[in-house]
């Protein structure tokens, strides 16, 4: 292009200057696109965020090579005792857990009886495949075996009609957690769906029955309702009725979670509009009918993320039966620093149990994201 | 007979014969026998535990009666923020407990609330390796049982931290080793009184000028720096008050003993554990709150205000925070309860609150399992009632007025 077809070109004033709406397209300056400019946008956006930026990496370059170093690089896998590890390694003794894996995941419960809990395990994940999953086949007479499952599993740990007996203070570790929190979570959420209702209903009595009692259990603390399960229950049953400790400590943690998911819930049902209601009274629907068809499907759905989020923390606090003397994973992993030839291993225990409820925990609040966003259905 | 009349007559004989039957068929009257119901079935129920209560208690010789409270209590605690000693009673030593439960709930509620506000915003802010440093934190640390970050805390006091005459130091005042926190203690002289006066002085001058400032806002729309204001006033004033009184305020420094340090106050280990395990446990709920909250403000707010011309400090503090604050306080409110509630795992490390002194020890050694369980109970019931008490009269303050 020769400068006079540039001086011709209509589109420039006399002063070299393009007119608006004309400049041609030139690529951004280079400190704002491609990486630089991302690093300039996130990292060093202004003084605060560059010294923001240091101080992270600064913390980041302190902890993770310690953290790694200390974990992997360092650390002992096999060996016997504490000993063993040191000699060969300075950072973590992962051999303990080895060692002691069983023991956190059975607990007590009897070494020729163990297969009873793997088999329960293995029901439970073919338990929970249709609750999670609606896209299976067959998933109505599927979902009716996952209502059966607590019956089964407490069948099959406990023992009786034909299987060998087995004390419910045997059970421990990972599998007591599995258990509390299973059955926690199975009654709370029907409990909790009737309080609910209870709470925003007409008559007024069974309101404030309600209200009291969901307002009681939230108030308290759960390892108060566990103490009055170990020490105060068993005086408001017939004398002379013996009444399994685990069985009290099931009944209490169901009716704390209980509690909680009423409140969920209730945030649910106050979210449907009153139209919804007032709709199905008009069809002529009876009370239960309403509800069952027309308000609860609906209300259950807003409330997914409240009703996961309070199962994720009925079964973190499974593990609070240790201040009663049931000895859970983290139970386990407490009382057996006290053995001499392991001395001094506390922070590899709490680490590996820390990571055993992270990984159960957040998978559980993955898929409440991934089940709220399928069923948002945009309204 | 014309076919409506006829249509009345059968209606009529198809009227149930059974006035029971008819009345349930009845809306209202229904709801009366249902609820009449209801009770009755609460009251047979309560009257058989409480049979059931009364014939264990007699067949343990037991009786219900809160009289144990004003006996010894023989045992001894740890951390007493009032005189005890272990002749003192087990009402004494109960009190001693709810004083420790409200003191590890006080510290604990003010550091997660700062440590969460500030977790939620770096979790907002543009810096990308901040937040997601943050984002990892959270979601590691909501992900854990609070009785595990308990525990843990606990195990690095105790089995990592040096013994006292290795502790570590700051400009040798405050140190920290496996026996806890030790930091100098004020030894209060004469005159300091006018500081205090002073501080409270301060108070009242902040409270008034800041409702002059507002008054001026609103009236001028000249704006003040009232908080930098403030702070000078609340540090400058007392400061000036305390120098010119003499500086009747000294310093007893911990020193190093043979075994242990001397002198000072000690944050014990387990007051230690509880407290920072559980500010940990709860900013991290609180940063999703408050991260939830501020992007509950739509963007349309943001860009009015810049478009009425407010900086950007200017509109988060007029115009997002106070709009966010009322999406927040609600759930903070829970997290606050939660943290009280939580610290009664104090037990679990040995530390001596509600549950370990009168739910515990007392328990074991008198026997009246139903009455401390009882009191315990009651106990954290008011202390729920005072705190959501105290958020929804705060609630209702900030609340949006509707016209």
């Amino acid at each position: 292009m020769s400068p006079s077809e540039t001086e011709k070109n209509p589109a420039v004033t006399e002063d070299g200057d393009y007119l608006p709406g004309t400049h041609p397209d030139l690529p951004p300056p280079v400190f704002s696109r491609g990486p630089i400019g991302w690093i300039r946008a996130n990292l060093f956006g202004s003084a605060t965020d560059a010294a923001l930026t240091l101080l992270a990496a600064y913390a980041l370059y302190s902890v993770i090579p310690f953290l790694v170093d200390w974990m992997f690089v360092d650390a002992a896998f096999e060996g016997e005792s504490r000993k063993d590890c040191r000699a060969v390694a300075e950072g973590a003794c992962w051999a303990f857990i080895g060692n002691r894996l069983s023991l956190f995941i059975y607990g007590f419960y009897p070494e020729p009886e163990r297969w009873r809990v793997d088999l329960s395990f293995v029901l439970l994940i073919l338990a929970i495949v249709p609750v999670l999953y609606d896209g299976m086949p067959q998933r109505g007479k599927a979902v009716i075996y996952s209502y059966l499952y607590p019956f089964i599993a407490a069948w099959l740990l406990v023992g009786g009609f034909g299987l060998e007996y087995v004390p419910t203070d045997q059970f421990g570790g990972l599998m007591l957690n599995i258990v509390i929190g299973v059955t926690g979570i199975a009654f709370s959420l029907p409990i909790g769906v009737v309080l609910a209702l209870g709470r925003q209903s007409n008559l007024p009595i069974v309101r404030i029955l309600c209200v009291t009692f969901i307002e009681i259990i939230r108030g308290v603390p759960l390892i108060t309702l566990l103490f009055v399960a170990a020490v105060m229950l068993s005086y408001f049953v017939p004398p002379g009725t013996n009444f399994d400790l685990l069985v009290r400590v099931l009944i209490m943690v169901t009716l704390f979670a209980s509690g909680y998911m009423a409140e969920v819930i209730r945030g649910g049902l106050q979210a449907i509009p009153n139209g919804q209601y007032e709709a199905a009274d008009a069809m002529g629907l009876t009370y239960w009918k309403s509800m069952r068809l027309v308000v609860l499907p609906q209300a259950l759905k807003i409330s997914i993320p409240g009703i996961v989020n309070t199962f994720i923390a009925l079964y973190k606090d499974t593990t609070l039966v240790i201040v009663i003397g049931r000895l859970d994973i983290l139970g386990i992993g407490n009382s057996s620093l006290a053995d001499t030839k392991w001395q001094g291993l506390s922070t590899e225990v709490y680490i590996f149990v820390a990571l055993f409820f992270f990984f159960s925990c957040f998978s559980m609040s993955r898929y409440s994201l991934w089940l709220e966003k399928k069923l948002h259905t945009g309204h | 007979m014309t076919t409506a009349e006829k249509l009345a007559g059968e209606m009529r004989d198809d009227r149930e014969p059974n006035i029971l039957l008819r009345m349930w068929r009845n809306k209202d009257t229904r709801s009366v026998i249902l609820q009449i119901l209801t009770m009755a079935l609460l009251f047979a129920f309560l009257a058989y535990i409480i049979n059931n209560a009364v014939l264990n208690l007699a067949i343990l010789g037991k009786t219900f009666s809160f009289e144990f409270l004003s006996f010894p209590a023989s045992y001894d605690i740890n951390q007493r923020l009032i005189e005890y000693t272990s002749q003192s009673t087990h009402f004494r030593a109960m009190l001693v407990g709810i004083l420790n439960t409200a003191l590890v709930a006080f510290f604990g509620i003010i550091t997660a609330t700062i440590v969460g506000f500030l977790f939620g915003i770096i979790r907002l802010s543009n810096n990308w390796i901040a937040s997601h440093i943050v984002y990892c934190i959270i979601e590691f640390t909501r992900n854990v049982p609070v009785l595990l970050h308990i525990l843990l805390m606990h195990g690095i006091i105790v089995h990592v931290l040096p013994s006292p005459r290795q502790a570590h130091s700051l400009a040798d005042s405050i140190f920290l080793s496996n026996r806890g926190l030790t930091i100098p203690d004020p030894i209060i002289g004469e005159g300091l009184s006018y500081t205090v006066i002073a501080f409270f002085t301060a108070v009242g001058i902040i409270i008034a000028f800041a409702k002059w400032a507002r008054k001026v806002r609103d009236e001028s729309g000249k704006i003040y720096p009232v908080f930098w204001i403030s702070v000078g006033i609340l540090f400058g004033l007392p400061y000036l008050v305390f120098l010119l009184s003499g500086s009747p305020l000294s310093w007893e420094v911990p020193k190093l003993g043979r075994f242990n340090l001397k002198g000072g106050i000690t944050m014990i280990p387990e007051f230690l554990a509880l407290w920072l395990a559980l500010s940990l446990y709860t900013s991290v709920f609180i940063a999703e709150i408050v991260r939830a909250g501020i992007l509950a403000i739509s963007k349309g707010q943001w860009e009015a205000s810049q478009a009425v011309g407010l900086q950007r400090n200017r509109i988060l503090q007029l115009v997002v925070i106070p709009q966010a604050l009322r999406v927040i306080i609600p759930p903070l409110t829970s997290q606050y309860l939660n943290l009280t509630k939580n610290s009664s795992l104090a037990i679990a490390i040995g530390y001596m609150d509600i549950v370990a002194t009168i739910g515990g020890i007392s328990m074991m050694q008198t026997g009246k399992e139903m009455e401390s369980m009882i009191l315990v109970l009651s106990i954290y019931l008011c202390f729920s009632l005072v705190i959501s008490a105290f958020m929804n009269w705060y609630n209702k303050r900030i609340k949006l007025v509707e016209r």
